[in-house]
Formats: structure tokens, sequence, C-alpha cells
């Protein structure tokens, strides 16, 4: 499986990382702004984009340009508009889509009539690489050969089958609209993110999704495209989209990888990242290398990276723990009164929390599907002991003199929680919060298993590349963020907890 | 407002059908100190949940300045009653002021009117303004105890009962307390029934005093009459260990 990491993404949960990003690059940019302006490379969401994304980086540095990565841009939109912008100065687009979802130039425009209209916003698109990643339609192996299938229209006879498509896919013209009119499949269809996409359908929880047509793994998952009998689909030739202000040399010099790659090439080299796990700087160097451009394998936007994956990953174990904290407390105050129903809710977090945390991820799948929402479940679930434990523990061992006094002063139900029981328990509360908070932060990493992002992402891409700088990428920060959330909840203490009522 | 402060009318209370109060019939004079000396087991704590209706009797009836003790929202009907304990019962995450000014934040007092209460409260029982913002841990067990009794006091409550408050402080600095605790009971003018094993206590602090064994009350009267003519074995007793 491919991690998001990878992948970028088109989820609007890393939205608001992105612009920490964007925040931390313009501060760093601002810091080092005596150094000549790098040109900007992005990549869209697909591993391929990462790699001819790589390979473009690469051969501009060869050349002497200073060169800034901007990978994983989520999607073609955000993408174009970064372009068109000047956020960027180049990424990889596809003839297909840019003819059909950003210009409106219908089917198979040529490059030229795209040439004309992109004059006017001073981009330009330049040769393409060669093969066609077109957009296809796959299954899996033995499911076609039971059912007969072979061609887009054979779906038809099949309504039982479960169709879910990449979030793109499901939205472009270009995509699972037209094809449903093309062909008049009488489907409705879900969404996934499409490096999850592969995994689903090889374990049987989808049975048809798109696919690009030169995807690494549609050899690793033993899948088969079904054919497009009535051409609905373009063509997608990928080339480089610039900027022309870029300058003539940049554009020179991608101008020599037209025609470098054919289709087998290109799903050759995609197999060797994604089913092989060499990286992107490698895979990228070596096909280089071949055409004698000698290159030193620069690494991804380390600050960038970073910054978004741990923005997701706080926003995770924030989410979690705010639900938590909430429900913890509540459902620790409706019990309490009670001695069965206190042992038994602390009883049943503690069931909760003797499913390992891989386990626990993995059950959420059926329920919640993938993403980021079936992991902050599962770490709400995995913050409930320690914030109902330390609560009910508190609440029960208040001293029964201070009771009698509240009950006998006439402080009601409501005020009895709010100026004694609470204040009372809040160090072992805050305790409770604390631990929760670390353990979420450490689980947090193993939520990228299951596509939720944050700073498991490098983590799981690093053990999937066997790249010890990635791992660490995200296992550091997520060590420095636990710290942190300790001196954070000492702090909080300091503010909520007279000094003698503080456990020391 | 009722001559009697509290009234018992052949109140009965059993736990798990053991009889702890038998038939008690008292009275409580308003603005007056009545002792109850029992010894644990007695029934003199019960006597004091009934008065707040933390207990409800199972027979008979129990009066508050004529008024039967409510089932239904107590907490009203409590904060016309102060309520001090054994330890004082300070809530040690509030400051001393925060523990006395709870109740009349509670009730919407302004902040002037609490400022004036709190400041004749401290001058009454002799506390420094320095005690304010500290914690209770902070201050010796005489001073909590005068932090405590302010804070019963403070809605200026028509009737205060005392849990055995005094016990757990030394008797030099129990002296000092009872001097104050008599003057502020005489200058609010609240009636207060005061339950405790010491029967030096209660003769030192009662007007009356009452005295309760295994659920029933031995004597009753002022407290030279008790003194003087017990009228009991056990009441004799008392007087003399104690005096």
């Amino acid at each position: 499986m491919k991690p998001r990491w990878l992948k970028g993404t088109t989820n609007r949960w890393l939205a608001p990382s992105r612009w920490l990003g964007v925040a931390l690059a313009v501060l760093l940019a601002a810091a080092g702004h005596a150094a000549a302006e790098p040109i900007r490379i992005a990549s869209k969401n697909s591993n391929e984009s990462y790699l001819l994304s790589e390979i473009a980086a690469q051969l501009l540095e060869s050349k002497g340009f200073a060169v800034e990565r901007r990978f994983g841009l989520g999607g073609t939109l955000i993408a174009f508009d970064a372009l068109a912008a000047g956020e960027i100065d180049l990424y990889m687009e596809y003839t297909g889509t840019l003819s059909q979802a950003i210009l409106k130039l219908g089917h198979d425009a040529s490059r030229e009539a795209m040439n004309q209209q992109l004059k006017g916003d001073g981009l330009r698109l330049l040769h393409p690489f060669g093969f066609n990643n077109t957009y296809a339609i796959a299954v899996r192996r033995e499911q076609a050969q039971a059912l007969g299938l072979a061609r887009i229209g054979d779906l038809a006879g099949h309504p039982a089958l479960k169709l879910v498509f990449s979030h793109e896919f499901l939205e472009r013209e270009d995509g699972w609209p037209g094809l449903k009119q093309a062909y008049g499949l009488p489907f409705n269809a879900t969404g996934i993110e499409h490096a999850l996409a592969y995994q689903a359908i090889a374990e049987g929880a989808l049975d048809v999704t798109d696919a690009y047509s030169t995807d690494g793994e549609l050899l690793r998952y033993d899948l088969v495209l079904l054919e497009d009998d009535r051409r609905f689909f373009p063509r997608y030739l990928a080339a480089p989209l610039v900027r022309v202000d870029v300058g003539a040399e940049v554009v020179q010099a991608l101008e020599t990888l037209g025609g470098t790659l054919d289709d087998a090439a290109a799903q050759a080299l995609n197999a060797t990242v994604v089913v092989d796990g060499a990286s992107f700087a490698d895979v990228a160097a070596g096909f280089l290398a071949e055409r004698g451009v000698a290159s030193e394998t620069g690494g991804d936007d380390l600050w960038r990276s970073l910054a978004a994956n741990t923005a997701q990953h706080l926003k995770l174990t924030l989410t979690a723990l705010a639900a938590a904290v909430v429900a913890g407390l509540s459902l620790s105050l409706l019990v309490f009164r009670w001695a069965v129903a206190a042992r038994s809710a602390v009883y049943l977090c503690g069931l909760l929390q003797t499913v390992p945390s891989i386990a626990l991820l993995a059950l959420m799948i059926p329920l919640f599907g993938i993403g980021a929402a079936p992991a902050v479940v599962a770490l709400f679930l995995y913050s409930l002991l320690p914030v109902v434990r330390n609560t009910v523990t508190a609440l029960t061992t208040i001293d029964p003199t201070l009771l009698r006094v509240a009950d006998a002063m006439g402080l009601s139900g409501r005020e009895q929680i709010r100026h004694v029981y609470l204040p009372l328990s809040m160090p072992s509360v805050l305790a409770g919060i604390r631990t929760a908070a670390v353990i979420n932060i450490g689980t947090a990493t193993l939520a990228a298993f299951i596509g939720a992002g944050g700073l498991g992402d490098p983590i799981v891409t690093g053990l999937a590349l066997n790249d010890v700088s990635l791992i660490l990428q995200g296992a550091v920060p997520a060590a420095m963020l636990a710290i942190a959330t300790e001196l954070a909840f000492e702090g909080v203490e300091r503010v909520v907890v007279p000094g003698h009522l503080r456990a020391k | 407002m009722a001559a009697e402060a509290v009234q018992f009318d052949g109140v009965a209370k059993a736990f798990a059908g053991i009889a702890v109060l038998d038939g008690v019939n008292l009275s409580f004079p308003a603005g007056l100190t009545t002792a109850v000396v029992g010894e644990s087991g007695s029934g003199k704590t019960t006597l004091l949940q009934l008065i707040n209706g933390v207990l409800q009797p199972d027979a008979g009836q129990v009066r508050v300045f004529g008024e039967a003790v409510p089932r239904q929202a107590v907490e009203r009907f409590r904060r016309r009653i102060g309520y001090a304990v054994q330890g004082a019962g300070l809530f040690p995450h509030l400051t001393n002021r925060q523990n006395v000014v709870l109740l009349a934040q509670l009730e919407g007092w302004t902040e002037e009117a609490i400022e004036v209460r709190y400041a004749e409260l401290l001058d009454e029982m002799d506390l420094p303004e320095e005690v304010s913002g500290r914690y209770p841990h902070q201050l010796s067990g005489g001073q909590q105890q005068r932090v405590g009794l302010c804070r019963a006091l403070m809605l200026k409550p028509g009737l205060l009962l005392l849990d055995e408050p005094f016990s757990a402080v030394d008797p030099i600095t129990r002296a000092g307390i009872y001097e104050r605790f008599e003057f502020v009971q005489r200058h609010e003018g609240v009636s207060t029934v005061l339950v405790t094993h010491d029967m030096r206590e209660a003769v030192h602090l009662g007007d009356r005093l009452v005295i309760l064994r295994a659920g029933r009350v031995v004597r009753s009267g002022a407290t030279d009459e008790v003194v003087n003519a017990p009228g009991d074995a056990y009441v004799e007793q008392l007087v003399n260990q104690q005096l």
C-alpha cells in the first residue's frame, strides 16, 4: 500500500496543514532570501507525478539550478491554480486532464491549441514524455473471469458490483459522470483515497475502481483493466506544465525529457518504486544516468512535509483527545455515584485498551472506511481509559467530610460538580488527559496504515523504502511532540491547579 | 419569627431496623445556643442531619422556624442554615476568602455586599486580612476553624449547626475560639445547635443542654438547671466527670 505521504492528497483535512507548510516555507524563504530564487517544482497526488517531478528536479539541479520541491499538492485544480498564481513554477500535467478539466477544450485537443489558450496565463505545456497514462477501470482478475468481464460495458449486467472511485475521478467530467453516461451504467459510486483503493479492491472491500494505466500496483495486486471499447477516456500524455517566466534555459532543459518514456518503461519505473520500494530520488537518478545525466539525489522538501505531517498529526490527536475528554468526563460524571456503574465503565474502557492499537485501527475500517475518520475514532477509544479511570478514581475518593459540608451548605448537585468535585479531581483528571495525549501521539503514528496521514506517513514510507532518514522524519517529531505535550500539560496544571494540590 | 428555632415532635429514625432516635420531643429556642451532648452512637449526628434535611424522620416531624423540613428543593432551605464541622471542612482548592464567600457569589450578591460582609466576619472572628489570599492548609487549626465559622455565617443564617467543630483544636486555641464564637453568636443573634461529646464544651457554650443517650433524650433544660440538678444518674456522671 502506498501511504498518502507518497501520493499527496485530495483530502480537505490537510488544507490547513498546507497553509502551515506554506507559512513555514515563507518564513524559511524570508530567512534566507539572499540565495537565488529556486525553481519551485510541484507534483500532484500520484507516485508517477512524484517520480516525473523528481526527474525534472534532478535534471535541473544537474544543470546548476536551485530547486525547491513542493510535492504532493492535493489534486489538479490546486496544482494548476498554484501554477497560475505563481506559487510554483512547474508541475507534471496530463494532456487529457488539461484539455478537459482545466481548459474545457473537450476530448483530444492538440498541444498547440492548448498552448494557445495557456499563453494568456503565461503558461506552456512542454513536450510529453511519450507514454499514455489514461484512466482505466480495474477489477480483480478472478472476478473478471468469474463474471466474464472484459469491457467496461460488461459491468452493466452486474448491478450488485460495488463501485468505488478516487475522489477526483468521481467529480471530473472526464471521469465517472461522463463514463456512466457514455456506457449507460446503472450504478451509484462512492469515493475513496486513490492510494488505498488498490488495497481495498484486492481485499474485496470494493469491486471496481479507477486506475491509471501505467500504475505499478496493477501487477502487484493482480488486477485487470476493462477495455474502453467506446473510447471514452482521452489520451493522458504526461508533460511538464511550466510558467514561461521560469526562463528559456529551464524550458530547454525540460524539453529534452520529451519522448523518453513509453508505456512499458513508465509502468516499469513506477513499479520500481511501488513494488520494489526504491526511493523516487534513486529511481529518478537511475533514469537520468541512463541518459548520461549525472544528478545528485536531492531529498524531498523536508520542512514542508514535516510541517504538513505534524499538522495532520496534531489534528488527528487533538480531535480524538478533545472528544475523549468530553465523552470521558461526561461518562465519569454520569456513573461515579454508582459504584457498579463506575467500575463497569472503567472496566469497559480498560477492555478497549487491551486491543492492540494496530488491530483497533484495522477494526475501524469496516465501520468507518479509511482515512482520518476511523483513525480519530480509534484514537478516541484509546484515550478513553486514562481519562475515565483517573476521573472516576478522583471523583470517588474525595474526602467525605468535604462532600458532607457541600451538601449541608446547600450546594445543588450541579454546583457541587462545578465547585467541589471537578476542581478537587482536576490534578488527577489532568494527569489522565496527559497520559491520553501522549499515548495518542504515539499511537497516531500507526494511523498512517489506514491512510490517515500524519507523522506515521514518513515512518511507513521509510519502512517500505528501507529509508532510515525517512523513518526519523516521523519518529523524531513524534517524540518531540510527546515531550512538548508533557511540558504543555505541566504548564496547564500550574495555571489550573493550586501548588499544594498538584500531584508530585 | 417563631420562638422556637427548631422543634422535634415525636421524631423517630431507624437504620436497618435499629432505632437511632426514638420518640424525640425537643425544642431549641431562637437566639440561644443549645448544646446536644452524647457519646458516639447516641444519635446526635442523626439529630443534626434531620434538621438540615439530609435525613427524613421515619415518624414525627422536625420544624425549623415553624416550617417543616422540606423533602424537595432542600438547597434553598439549607442556605438559610449555617453549617460548620469538625476539622473545618474547608475546600482545599479555594483560598480562605473564596471558601467564605462561595455561597454569597452563588446567591448573586454584589461584590460590594460580599466585601462588606466578609470584612465584618473577619473582624468578628479576629482573623487578620492576610488569611484571605492563603489556602486553608497554610493556616493553623484554630484559624481554619474560624474561617469555617465565617463560611457558615456568611449568608446571615437564622440557624447555625455545629458538628463538633472545636474538637480537633488544642485546648488553648479552643479557649480563644470559644470566646470569639460566643461574641459572634450574640452579635449575630443566630440560633445555634451545637453537637458535642464534650460536656465541658457544652456547659461552656450552651445556654441550654440536651443530653442524648441511645436515641433518647435523657435530660434537657437550661444549662444551670441541668448542672445543678442532673436528676439522672447518667447526667450526674457526665457532669461530675467533666467538671
